[in-house]
């Protein structure tokens, strides 16, 4: 059982057409339910919404400040490496995108640690694009005992394993995964997709499957706003969502709204979503499921993130630098794409007081893990 | 109001308290305060018990406050007994607050693991608060696995739905030779003084209290409820009946005859 069989039962163009039907009596009805189920979620994210914006905004407020408090975690990105063997049409690390690629060694990891540290930083997301003879497996669990004594959560954001390469790295202190589908339209990924590993978009659909046999405490799912219609797109993401709650029930979710931006040697988004139908998503993510981790990037706008965090988000990167070595190691190199929101980490803790949030830094202990891999 | 016992503490307020969800450290500090609780459950996964400056345990460092430690992010017994010793040896406490939800999304309670996570903290020589479902027998068993207390939850944590369990905390309470705390779901003061009416010896109580408006001001309204509610039954409510009690009873002349 995977969810490629329940994904198979679904057709683009019937979602499409769904979504696009919603009506105003669709959405009240969603709206005056207290448990939602994926149809009310399309009428959420349908057009027929958007006039529903501010009581959405309202519902998802409370219902977020009602599971997660006055309270927004705080993480940063660490890139290990922008060295890719794939061909991503929207991505700076693409295989045919001719920028000088950079492998953190040992020495250089430290440093950058050493630099994130400084800067308050307990939970880190470990990032490299995917190159199998240079950071596979191994250099990941190299990686991951290096960095791991010296945070308390560790998550990663690499290509798609095997359920026996995730049980060899959960042990070592893994405790999060975040795999984007980037696309559910099968046939345009193929399109974006067209050489390396990340073609097979089965293989990439099932990456939640194999994650989830193997135990990892949580794991982010999301798909790329700008390649295809966000609406049907952000669906299939609810779908995926609903179906993995309920075959591993163990584990935590986390969903994240990537929405393209530029980089070297760029795509312009095929379908660009305008910062209102981003509020509806957020917010309809949260009215549909109540407990799930939403967290927003560093993509965002200054202003746009500043008012975000009244809105159903919970978990916000900050600081953030998207080249390997871009914290000590070498600033200057080429970054995966331009970050929007460059305040430092004391600017948006800062922010964060101010509008009467708890920044928090730390929720998870080493020990915890330690715990686990002990067993 | 009758001060009780767990263990061998005894405590005056029959209001506990959490630190999660609060806006800053000050301000659960003054709602700490203000609530007069006597003992605190922090989560051991969000301080640094290594660092004296934590923004949670530096405000808990208050003579009156008992530190509770949970194990909150433990997913089985074994986590949960690892957990529980490296809380006893950074906060210098035996005491733990077992807390064992496999399910991130309702967090609900693992009886099974709770059970043998509380036989070993036992015999390790914990004193034991475990956190369950509103369940009767295992409250039992739990009692002859060597439990401090039972802490059964009125609705799922954070819900604020209230005291969704009613019937089977009372049968729990009618049974319990060791304290009762009504743990999770509390969401007014009203669902306070109801449990405490019934007989619960305390009850738990955070996101109420942390995501109010006024976290200061509801940290007071839910300790006047809570020792309303425990002076109500201290003082025995009377029973409700369905019919109405004539003043002059039908069988009053029997006693004339």
């Amino acid at each position: 059982m995977s969810f490629k069989r329940i994904f198979d039962t679904y057709t683009w163009d019937e979602v499409k057409a769904s979504i696009y039907g919603k009506t105003s009596a669709d959405v009240e009805r969603a709206l005056q339910k207290t448990e939602r189920n994926i149809e009310d979620f399309k009428a959420l994210i349908s057009p027929a919404a958007a006039p529903y914006l501010e009581q959405m905004a309202r519902m998802s407020h409370e219902l977020t400040l009602q599971r997660f408090g006055n309270t927004m975690q705080l993480y940063a990105p660490l890139y290990l490496s922008n060295e890719c063997q794939n061909i991503c049409t929207y991505c700076g690390f693409s295989l045919d995108n001719k920028i000088r690629r950079k492998t953190l060694n040992e020495v250089e990891i430290n440093k950058e640690v050493q630099a994130l540290k400084e800067l308050g930083f307990q939970h880190v997301l470990l990032v490299t694009g995917e190159a199998n003879q240079t950071v596979g497996v191994d250099y990941i669990e190299k990686a991951l005992k290096q960095i791991r004594p010296h945070f308390a959560n560790l998550s990663m954001e690499v290509q798609p394993l095997d359920q026996e390469d995730y049980e060899r790295l959960i042990p070592q202190g893994l405790h999060s995964v975040l795999v984007y589908q980037e696309t559910y339209h099968k046939e345009d990924y193929k399109k974006h997709h067209p050489k390396g590993k990340k073609s097979n978009f089965d293989y990439r659909l099932e990456t939640p499957d194999r994650l989830g046999r193997a135990g990892i405490h949580k794991m982010g799912l999301g798909a790329l706003i700008g390649l295809e219609d966000w609406r049907v797109d952000s669906f299939f993401v609810a779908l995926h969502l609903d179906y993995l709650e309920r075959m591993y029930w163990k584990t935590k979710y986390s969903i994240s709204f990537p929405r393209l931006r530029p980089f070297s040697g760029g795509l312009e988004p095929k379908v660009e979503m305008v910062d209102r139908e981003l509020v509806q998503l957020i917010c309809a993510y949260r009215i549909f499921n109540q407990e799930i981790e939403l967290s927003l990037s560093t993509r965002e706008t200054n202003t746009f993130r500043n008012h975000a965090i009244k809105l159903g988000i919970t978990t916000m990167s900050a600081g953030s630098k998207t080249n390997p070595g871009g914290y000590a190691v070498e600033p200057q190199s080429l970054e995966q794409f331009e970050i929007s929101d460059d305040r430092s980490p004391q600017t948006i803790q800062n922010m964060l007081i101010q509008n009467g949030y708890e920044p928090v830094w730390k929720d998870w202990d080493l020990a915890l893990e330690t715990a686990h891999s002990m067993l | 109001m009758q001060s009780f016992k767990i263990a061998d503490r005894e405590f005056k307020s029959r209001l506990f308290t959490g630190t999660g969800k609060f806006k800053n450290s000050q301000l659960m500090k003054e709602a700490l305060e203000a609530s007069e609780s006597e003992l605190v459950t922090v989560a051991l996964k969000r301080v640094d018990a290594g660092d004296a400056n934590d923004q949670i345990l530096k405000h808990l460092n208050h003579q009156r406050i008992h530190l509770l430690p949970n194990t909150s992010g433990v997913r089985t017994a074994k986590e949960a007994v690892f957990a529980a010793q490296l809380a006893r040896e950074a906060l210098e406490t035996n005491w733990i607050k077992l807390e064992i939800h496999p399910d991130p999304k309702y967090l609900m309670p693992d009886p099974i693991e709770t059970l043998k996570a509380t036989e070993e903290l036992a015999k390790l020589g914990f004193i034991v608060l475990p956190y369950i479902h509103a369940d009767p027998v295992l409250c039992k068993r739990l009692e002859d696995a060597g439990t401090s207390a039972v802490m059964p939850l009125g609705s799922p944590i954070g819900s604020n739905k209230g005291l969704k369990t009613i019937d089977f905390l009372e049968i729990i309470i009618d049974q319990a030779n060791v304290p009762v705390i009504v743990d999770a779901g509390i969401g007014a003061p009203s669902d306070a003084a109801k449990a405490m009416e019934i007989g619960a010896d305390a009850c738990l109580v955070n996101t109420a209290i942390a995501v109010s408006d006024n976290p200061v001001q509801m940290a007071i309204a839910f300790k006047m409820a809570i020792e309303a509610g425990r002076m109500a039954y201290e003082a025995k409510l009377a029973s409700p009946v369905n019919h109405a009690l004539a003043s002059s009873p039908l069988t009053a002349f029997l006693d004339e005859l």
